[in-house]
C-alpha cells in the first residue's frame, strides 16, 4: 500500500518529466516580435508604442515590416520608387513613412490623420514619426522583408537608416518562434 | 509609507509626456545609473499608475514607492536591479 508523502515518488518525477515540453533549443525568450503588415497610421502607431515600450522594459523587441507595413520605413522625402509603372503606381498610392500614412477608417481624404496628429500634439502623445525615431533609439530591431522589397521595388537606399539586414519568411518565423509574444498587426 | 534606505540619486522628470514617453525617459535614465541606484520618476500621465508597476515587473527593477504629490503629479521611486 502506498502512503502519502511530501516527496515526489520516482514514478511521479518520471511522469512530470514526460509532460514537460521537449527542449528543441528554441525556448522562448523575453522577447516580442511584431509582424507589421498594415501600413495604416492606426496600425503602425500601436506597433511602435508596444515595441518601444518593450525595449524600455528590457525586453528584446523586433518588428518585421512586410507588405504595406514596409512603406513605413521609406525615407521622408523619397516619393516615387520602383522600376516599372506598377511599382511606381503602388508607391504613389502608399506615400510611405508614418507622417504620410493613412487611417484605416475615418480617413476623410487626409483630414482624419491631420486630426489624429492634432490630438496627439494636444495630448502630448508622440507622433508615429517620432515613435519610429524613439524605437530605433531604444534598440528596437527594425527588419525589412526582402521579398516585399523586391515585389514593391523598394531599394535599401529608399529606406531609412538604422535598419537590420532584410530577411525572408524562414528567418521571420525563427524570430517569432523564439519570442514569448508574437503579434501580427 | 515604505522606509527607503539610501537617497534618490536622480530625478527623472517626465511630466507632460504621454505613453510611452515616461517609460522611455525612465529607461534612458536607468542606462546611466548603477545597480542599486534610486531614481525618482515624476509623471503627469494617469496611465503611468498602472504602467510603471507593469514596467517594473517586466524589467525586473524594483518599484519602492508610488504616490501622488499635492499638485497631482505622480511620483515613483525605482531601484535599479
Amino acid at each position: 500500500m502506498s502512503h502519502v508523502t511530501d516527496e515526489p515518488t520516482d514514478e511521479l518525477t518520471q511522469l512530470l518529466d514526460q509532460a514537460a515540453p521537449t527542449d528543441d533549443g528554441l525556448n522562448k525568450e523575453n522577447k516580442i516580435t511584431i509582424i507589421a503588415w498594415g501600413g495604416d497610421l492606426d496600425r503602425i502607431w500601436p506597433t511602435l508604442i508596444l515595441s518601444t515600450t518593450a525595449a524600455a522594459s528590457g525586453m528584446e523587441a523586433s518588428v518585421f515590416f512586410t507588405f504595406w507595413g514596409l512603406f513605413t520605413l521609406v525615407k521622408p522625402g523619397v516619393r516615387i520608387t520602383g522600376d516599372n509603372w506598377m511599382q511606381k503606381m503602388l508607391s504613389v498610392m502608399n506615400p510611405g513613412n508614418p507622417s504620410k500614412a493613412k487611417l484605416s477608417r475615418y480617413h476623410f481624404a487626409g483630414a482624419g490623420p491631420g486630426m489624429m496628429k492634432k490630438l496627439a500634439r494636444d495630448y502630448k502623445t508622440p507622433l508615429p514619426s517620432e515613435l519610429l525615431e524613439m524605437a530605433r533609439d531604444m534598440g528596437v530591431r527594425l527588419i525589412p522583408c526582402q521579398m516585399t522589397m523586391d515585389l514593391l521595388g523598394l531599394k535599401r537606399e529608399d529606406l531609412i537608416d538604422g535598419l537590420e539586414e532584410p530577411i525572408g519568411a524562414a528567418t521571420a518565423l525563427l524570430e517569432m518562434k523564439t519570442a514569448a509574444i508574437q503579434l501580427f498587426i | 509609507m515604505d522606509v527607503i534606505t539610501g537617497t534618490v540619486t536622480r530625478t527623472v522628470d517626465a511630466r507632460g509626456q504621454s505613453c510611452p514617453g515616461p517609460l522611455v525617459t525612465l529607461a534612458k535614465a536607468l542606462k546611466d545609473a548603477a545597480r542599486g541606484d534610486l531614481l525618482e520618476l515624476l509623471a503627469t500621465d494617469p496611465g503611468s499608475r498602472s504602467d510603471v508597476p507593469s514596467w517594473a515587473t517586466i524589467s525586473g527593477n524594483h518599484l519602492l514607492e508610488a504616490g501622488e504629490l499635492e499638485d497631482g503629479t505622480f511620483r515613483y521611486v525605482i531601484r535599479k536591479a
